[in-house]
């Protein structure tokens, strides 16, 4: 905050001073675009806020650098050995990626299909691996019962996936839990339809 | 502890005065957790300068700073996630989720220094609602993976 006002200030005086450009005092800022995990490139809009002008980067390693003076940004494009040069710090401070999984339970029960039970163990390696995880489980259910029996039914899945986990170490705390009976079928129905599909928790991992 | 008070003096991080851990269960106004902290990583929140670490939770308007040896990287609720890399001074400004609807809003600033930005669930759902500020431009994020730098390598 006191920077910018410190910039504004500068800026004024220059006016009244009768100077024709703003000798802006702000440090030299670089913007640079990267293919996600997939290899997809998004979209930034680098818009300046003193001279006006915009740069769209939307190409793999399209970069926009402002210097200290002057502000106008031109778009470049940069090499990906350079980017790890200058960003090797944060790309090594990179969190895991958010992961999510679904699990599927026997109708009526909060007991894991067969496949379920074995994929639980690749849910718990991705939390375990996490030095601070966060778990959050959703539970769901089809439509055969009453909607009262569902809700409870669905907290009962999502509670049987964070007791499995704390049973095995997760602390309890970094784990939420929550039920939306059969609210949110992924397979639409009509009501009183067995539905293996909608029978299951969603788990997002971070 | 007092050796990273002499470090946080001397690369100009300011006296730590009251330097305390946070961590603990979530809360209904965190907006990010702390994944990964090297070196002396300090979370200011209003008055108080805490000392950061792998499981602290953060919150709206915290500015998070990193000294010559520290890298920090946050994954926020809605899947963001951010790193930053040595000598860097990062701002929460404003940040809303609904993890329903995953529409929200994010704001963030970098002062100075190097920062790595995943975006997530907020930028997919609606492409005005990220921005990242720097001292002369804002950034539209329509997403996905970029960096940012304020100023010079050191």
């Amino acid at each position: 905050m006191l920077f910018t006002r410190a910039v504004q200030r500068g800026c004024l005086v220059a006016a009244i001073a009768g100077l024709a450009a703003c000798a802006s005092s702000h440090p030299p800022q670089t913007v640079v675009l990267v293919p996600d995990n997939d290899g997809k490139v998004g979209t930034v809009i680098v818009s300046n806020v003193e001279g006006g002008g915009s740069t769209t980067l939307n190409k793999p390693y399209a970069a926009a650098r402002v210097e200290s003076v002057g502000g106008k940004s031109e778009p470049r494009t940069v090499s990906e050995a350079e980017v790890k040069k200058v960003f090797g710090g944060a790309i090594a401070a990179q969190p895991i990626r958010p992961i999510s999984f679904q699990l599927y339970f026997m109708e009526g029960t909060d007991e894991y299909t067969p496949e379920s039970k074995e994929a639980f163990e690749n849910v718990f390696a991705e939390v375990a691996r996490r030095k601070v995880a966060e778990v959050a489980v959703i539970g769901h259910t089809d439509t055969v019962g009453t909607l009262e029996f569902n809700d409870a039914l669905s907290l009962k899945r999502a509670a049987r996936v964070r007791n499995d986990f704390t049973g095995r170490g997760i602390p309890t705390d970094s784990i939420s839990i929550a039920g939306r009976g059969e609210r949110e079928p992924v397979v639409p129905t009509a009501d009183e339809v067995s539905e293996p599909r909608n029978r299951r928790v969603e788990i997002s991992v971070r | 502890m007092v050796a990273k008070y002499v470090r946080n003096v001397v690369f100009g991080l300011g006296v730590v005065g009251a330097a305390m851990a946070v961590s603990g269960p979530a809360a209904a106004n965190d907006i990010a957790q702390i994944k990964v902290a090297t070196g002396t990583v300090i979370v200011e929140r209003g008055s108080q300068r805490l000392m950061a670490a792998a499981g602290t939770r953060l919150q709206q308007s915290d500015v998070i700073r990193t000294g010559i040896n520290g890298s920090v990287g946050i994954t926020f609720t809605d899947n963001t996630m951010m790193s930053a890399g040595p000598n860097s001074a990062i701002v929460l400004d404003r940040y809303a989720f609904n993890s329903t609807t995953h529409e929200g809003r994010l704001d963030t600033s970098v002062r100075t220094g190097t920062l790595s930005v995943v975006s997530g669930k907020i930028a997919k759902q609606s492409p005005e609602a990220m921005t990242v500020k720097t001292p002369a431009t804002i950034l539209g994020v329509r997403g996905t993976e970029f960096f940012v730098q304020v100023g010079e390598v050191k």
